[in-house]
């Protein structure tokens, strides 16, 4: 038993628990410089957020000794299991939940709130590494995508019934699971495609996206075939191709918008190369077609989808994209964010010294907008360091990840980090306006137990995990 | 391990340059770009309320009744505030230190870094001093406010007052923040909607000294506060004004009304108090003063007093009995010696010539002949019983607008009452009554509550000669503000009023009303007496001029008057000669003496009451 309990501890990763720990103090310090009053300046003060949460790191800590405890097989023998148990807690907190914020996603024991969906990470994780280091697994198969699918898209599926789409979004970061394990390049690249056509789509209007789509698509032909004089060609007949039908529409007062010319003009365009493509049998070229054509239909379903959005979720999107500016809403949020960050200059204003975030210019400091405190009160050095801490942290994981033996652990290690990175991306992104306003918390950072928790409990999994890794199983 | 491997690679990229965009980006704005750096530097923005001019109330001929004033507001961000010399400020703004510390705490309570106000409506000398001092005070401002100023010493209770906000209007609607000014009463209330305009916002950049530094992103966040709406009420404000002089010390009120356009000429309600005493640092005081006092005159006598309307109600009586048929123009009655006996009950009633025809019955105000006009229409026998009679005759009552609020600019105003039959049935126990059980309303006793607005109206409805238009005292604002204003048609023939109104003028003639007669003026007019349980009776008058063409309809009335031919019919006749010839002749200058000196208030009270006049 000792020499067991011996072995663990030195096969524990130490670094990376150093870089937890060292994480989780500097975030309950700007918790404290976020809320801190006058009136109530004792750092332990339990009635107070920051004393809470030390409430929370103590049992966090707690948490992070009794996973590691736990045998490491359980995790993955259990996997479904915790899956289905947590799919389960997931529908009782649509039925049994409070509502919070126009979410339901919160069970209520007297003060003290517990999120189902934070705790669906880890179980999601769980179930994925299991189903996809199954004997014989290739991602890229319908039956396996189907299952993956699923897993996937069930949580999801009931946070976003709960009215928390952010909670939500961070399941699309496992796409780097996948990735990882043999999803071709072309669905990531794909992805990355329609977000742009996304956001394009939302800022120009359609002739705009059109005519960027056109363009993105003799861009990427010229990538393939590096022939310049097919390229003249093709601009062209495009172009001049739309010059007579301007003049047709001027001749006999046609009334058709830009946008069909230039589409029809498209249109015939790629007919007309259709011939040559198959003749030379240009695979790539197909390919690139089918997406182009892929963006030109997606595009005016843009908008679609977006009107049918919540109203508070079209705002944050609309504010990310800087379509509608409302200082008292969403976008004030974000002006003040920016501000609060800005004003910390170089090296920062001091601990306890950030004015503004003393007195509270940025909504939901303490959560959401954690950040602030740090870009305020420690400047550049401190916020920069505070990124590449993280940065640190997810590389360490993944290079963790690649040193397993079996492939449930690493797996399960890129889930873990994948979705730290979402995190990390999405909730810095929205203070400096990068990222839609989504709410999710900065793991470590935010104010709050289940989402400190939940990170604990899906980091030390990975670390037992890990301490293990010499032992091959399954 | 496996064939993937390589996308460590890509996938590790991925997140080195996500990371690395992050940095430069938080580079741009914490190190190269200054915009954010000042603003943040400047230390904090403060979101100012810009607080919009309240709407000004004008007179019929556009004459400005009431303005406003500057004045302004000392407030604190409790978590701003540091060390300061609360000597210096306690002598700048002459509070005590008590009061200043309380205010503080009280701030501190409210939120502490959001601003609230300390001090309210510190005078223009104070704020100037206060002003160059207050970079010493960190977390200290001033805001500028907008008061009322009043060119008149009266009418209150036509404007009302406005005060702060308090906390339960505040939760029922979210515009309000504490600290506002809500209008409390009169047309401050009804039309605070219009009145106050909306308040608007402006960001300011201060320093860490507190001051200044200019708007935040050149205003592109700040709200204009749009001004509010001008009133222009109906009122004739020098004719208002020579109410109140002929009022002076005596407890009652007068309403005059255009009988074509249901404008109201002149509301007063006596005794009054000088507008001005709600504004101020003194207002508390004041305010508490007026509710103590015995003479009450907060309490508006033209819409929130209901008395039974007395022998003003025979006209309503007479006409009803026209259009019943219950009796015709030349219907006779006895009355013997001026006394007749009723149900058992003794009714009294003045000298005069017996027997009488309506318009005779009208002049003497004889009680036995409206006994038996009412008698007649309760027992009318197309209607089967005397409940039912009493319901039909309730009708017709109601058509003048008794028994329901008349004016939609008021809204303290009392809608009176008028029995109901259910009522009757109540209070007799049985739903078989007799006329003799409800004799009293004949002659305006009884089960009537009517108030003073609701009795000009009546003088309208017969100036007009059967149809009112709805007295108003603002002009309309919009279209449905103006579709409030509407013409009532009474249901009874115009050709029924004729007598009514040859009995009118024969009170002026030389019945009861005598004594408001004007030279060269046609004016027809009834006199009341409305019986007063705790003292001498109130004296009543309602009248109308010219008769051929009125332009105005009034009602006075002056608690414990005695009679309506003592002060109500002499006050009406001045007010009707004021306003159509614009001054009193010398042959009446001797009544209209004797009616300003004419003190009705036990000695004690007086010293309250000159005050508003002068």
């Amino acid at each position: 038993m000792n020499s067991r309990s011996n072995k663990l501890l030195a096969n524990l990763d130490w670094v990376a628990i150093l870089l937890y720990v060292l994480l989780v103090l500097i975030g309950w310090i700007n918790i404290y410089a976020a809320v801190y009053d006058e009136n109530h300046s004792s750092i332990l003060d339990i009635s107070q957020k920051y004393g809470k949460q030390l409430i929370w790191i103590g049992a966090a800590f707690v948490l992070a000794f009794l996973v590691l405890l736990t045998d490491s097989k359980f995790y993955s023998s259990f996997s479904l299991v915790i899956y289905g148990f947590m799919v389960a807690l997931l529908i009782a907190v649509l039925l049994f939940g409070k509502e919070v914020k126009g979410s339901r996603s919160w069970f209520g024991f007297g003060d003290f709130g517990f999120q189902p969906a934070e705790f669906a990470k880890f179980a999601t994780c769980l179930a994925l590494a299991y189903i996809m280091s199954r004997h014989n697994f290739k991602v890229m198969r319908f039956s396996s995508l189907l299952t993956i699918g699923i897993i996937i898209l069930v949580p999801a599926g009931l946070i976003i019934l709960q009215n928390d789409t952010g909670s939500a979004l961070v399941y699309s970061s496992l796409i780097f699971v996948l990735f990882r394990e043999g999803l071709y390049g072309s669905i990531l690249l794909l992805c990355f495609v329609v977000a742009v056509i996304f956001i394009i789509s939302l800022l120009y209007t359609p002739f705009t996206v059109l005519m960027i789509i056109i363009g993105g698509t003799l861009i990427a032909f010229y990538y393939y075939r590096h022939d310049l004089k097919e390229l003249f060609y093709l601009m062209v007949f495009i172009a001049g191709g739309f010059g007579v039908f301007a003049l047709v529409k001027w001749a006999f007062h046609l009334s058709i918008s830009e946008y069909y010319m230039l589409l029809i003009v498209y249109i015939i365009t790629s007919i007309a190369v259709l011939y040559p493509i198959y003749k030379r049998k240009m695979k790539h070229m197909i390919t690139l077609l089918f997406v182009s054509w892929l963006c030109v239909g997606a595009s005016p379903s843009v908008d679609y989808a977006f009107n049918h959005l919540q109203p508070h979720q079209q705002d944050r999107i609309n504010e990310l994209l800087g379509i509608k500016v409302d200082p008292r809403g969403v976008g004030y949020n974000v002006i003040q964010s920016k501000i609060t960050i800005g004003s910390g200059g170089f090296a920062g204003k001091g601990f306890l010294e950030g004015t503004l975030t003393k007195f509270n210019f940025v909504p939901e400091q303490s959560t959401d907008f954690i950040f602030c405190t740090v870009g305020e009160e420690w400047g550049f050095l401190g916020s920069s360091a505070v990124i590449l801490l993280f940065m640190a942290f997810i590389l360490r994981i993944i290079n963790m990840a690649e040193r397993q033996r079996s492939a449930f652990s690493r797996i399960y290690g890129y889930g873990v980090a994948s979705i730290l990175f979402f995190h990390l991306a999405v909730n810095i992104g929205m203070t400096i306006g990068f990222a839609p306003v989504i709410g999710i918390p900065l793991p470590f950072f935010s104010y709050g137990g289940s989402s400190l928790w939940s990170f604990t409990i899906l980091i030390f999994i990975f670390l037992r995990l890990d301490a293990n890794r010499l032992q091959v199983f399954r | 391990m496996n064939k993937f491997g390589y996308r460590k690679e890509i996938i590790s990229g991925i997140i080195i340059t996500v990371c690395a965009i992050y940095i430069l980006r938080l580079f741009y704005y914490q190190v190269i770009d200054d915009t954010y750096k000042i603003m943040g530097d400047n230390n904090s923005q403060r979101t100012e309320t810009l607080y919009p001019a309240r709407g000004l109330i004008y007179d019929r001929n556009g004459k400005l009744l009431v303005d406003n004033q500057a004045a302004y507001d000392l407030l604190i961000i409790p978590d701003q505030v540091k060390k300061f010399d609360t000597l210096e400020l306690i002598s700048i703004l002459d509070i005590s230190k008590e009061y200043l510390e309380k205010g503080i705490q009280k701030c501190r309570s409210y939120a502490r870094y959001k601003p609230s106000i300390l001090i309210s409506q510190i005078t223009g000398d104070k704020y100037a001093i206060l002003q160059e001092k207050l970079y010493r005070y960190p977390g200290f401002y001033t805001q500028t406010r907008t008061l009322r100023k009043y060119n008149v010493n009266h009418s209150a209770d036509v404007f009302g007052y406005i005060s702060e906000v308090s906390q339960e209007q505040i939760t029922k609607n979210p515009y309000y923040a504490p600290g506002d000014y809500v209008g409390m009463s009169g047309l401050e209330r009804t039309y605070e909607e219009h009145l106050r305009g909306t308040k608007g916002k402006q960001i300011v950049l201060v320093d860490n000294k507190n001051r200044k530094q200019g708007s935040f992103a050149d205003g592109e966040y700040d709200e204009e506060a749009i001004v509010g709406e001008n009133l222009h009420t109906t009122l004739d404000i020098d004719l208002q004004e020579y109410a109140y002089q002929l009022m002076r010390n005596k407890k009652g009120g007068i309403v005059a009304i255009e009988p074509s356009t249901g404008e109201i000429l002149v509301k007063m309600s006596s005794p009054g108090y000088d507008p001005q005493l709600m504004v101020g640092l003194e207002r508390g005081k004041n305010y508490s003063k007026l509710l103590n006092d015995p003479l009450n005159p907060l309490f508006d006598r033209t819409t929130m007093a209901q008395y039974p309307p007395g022998s003003i109600f025979k006209t309503v009586q007479a006409l009803i009995g026209l259009q019943t048929k219950a009796i015709t123009p030349h219907t006779q009655a006895t009355c013997n010696g001026g006394a007749y006996i009723v149900g058992g009950r003794f009714m009294k009633c003045h000298h005069h010539s017996s027997p009488v025809d309506l318009v005779a019955s009208i002049e003497n105000s004889c009680n036995p002949y409206y006994v038996n006009v009412f008698k007649r229409v309760l027992e009318l026998p197309e209607y089967g019983s005397v409940r039912n009679a009493y319901n039909e005759w309730r009708n017709y009552v109601t058509s003048f607008g008794f028994g329901s609020k008349i004016c939609p600019d008021f809204s303290n105003e009392v809608s009176g009452e008028i029995y109901t039959q259910e009522k009757y049935d109540k209070v007799f126990k049985t739903q078989k009554w007799y006329a003799s059980y409800i004799i009293s309303l004949s002659i305006g006793q009884g089960e009537l509550l009517i108030t003073p607005i609701q009795m000009a109206n009546l003088a309208a409805v017969l100036a007009n000669r059967g149809y009112y238009i709805t007295p108003h005292i603002v002009r309309p604002l919009n279209d449905s503000l103006a579709g409030r204003i509407e013409k009532h048609q009474i249901p009874i023939d115009r050709k029924y009023y004729e007598p009514i109104v040859e009995g009118m003028q024969m009170v002026i003639k030389g019945g009861t009303g005598r004594r408001a007669q004007v030279d060269s003026i046609t004016m027809a007019g009834k006199t009341g007496t409305v019986q007063n349980p705790h003292g001498d009776d109130h004296s009543v008058f309602i009248a109308f001029a010219p008769v051929e063409n009125p332009k105005i309809a009034l009602i006075v009335y002056v608690e414990n008057g005695v009679w309506g031919s003592r002060y109500a019919a002499p006050i009406a006749g001045l007010m009707i000669e004021k306003y159509l010839k614009g001054k009193i002749s010398d042959k009446k200058k001797p009544l209209e003496k004797e009616m300003f000196e004419a003190n009705l208030i036990k000695s004690e009270n007086l010293k309250n009451n000159e005050k508003g006049d002068e």
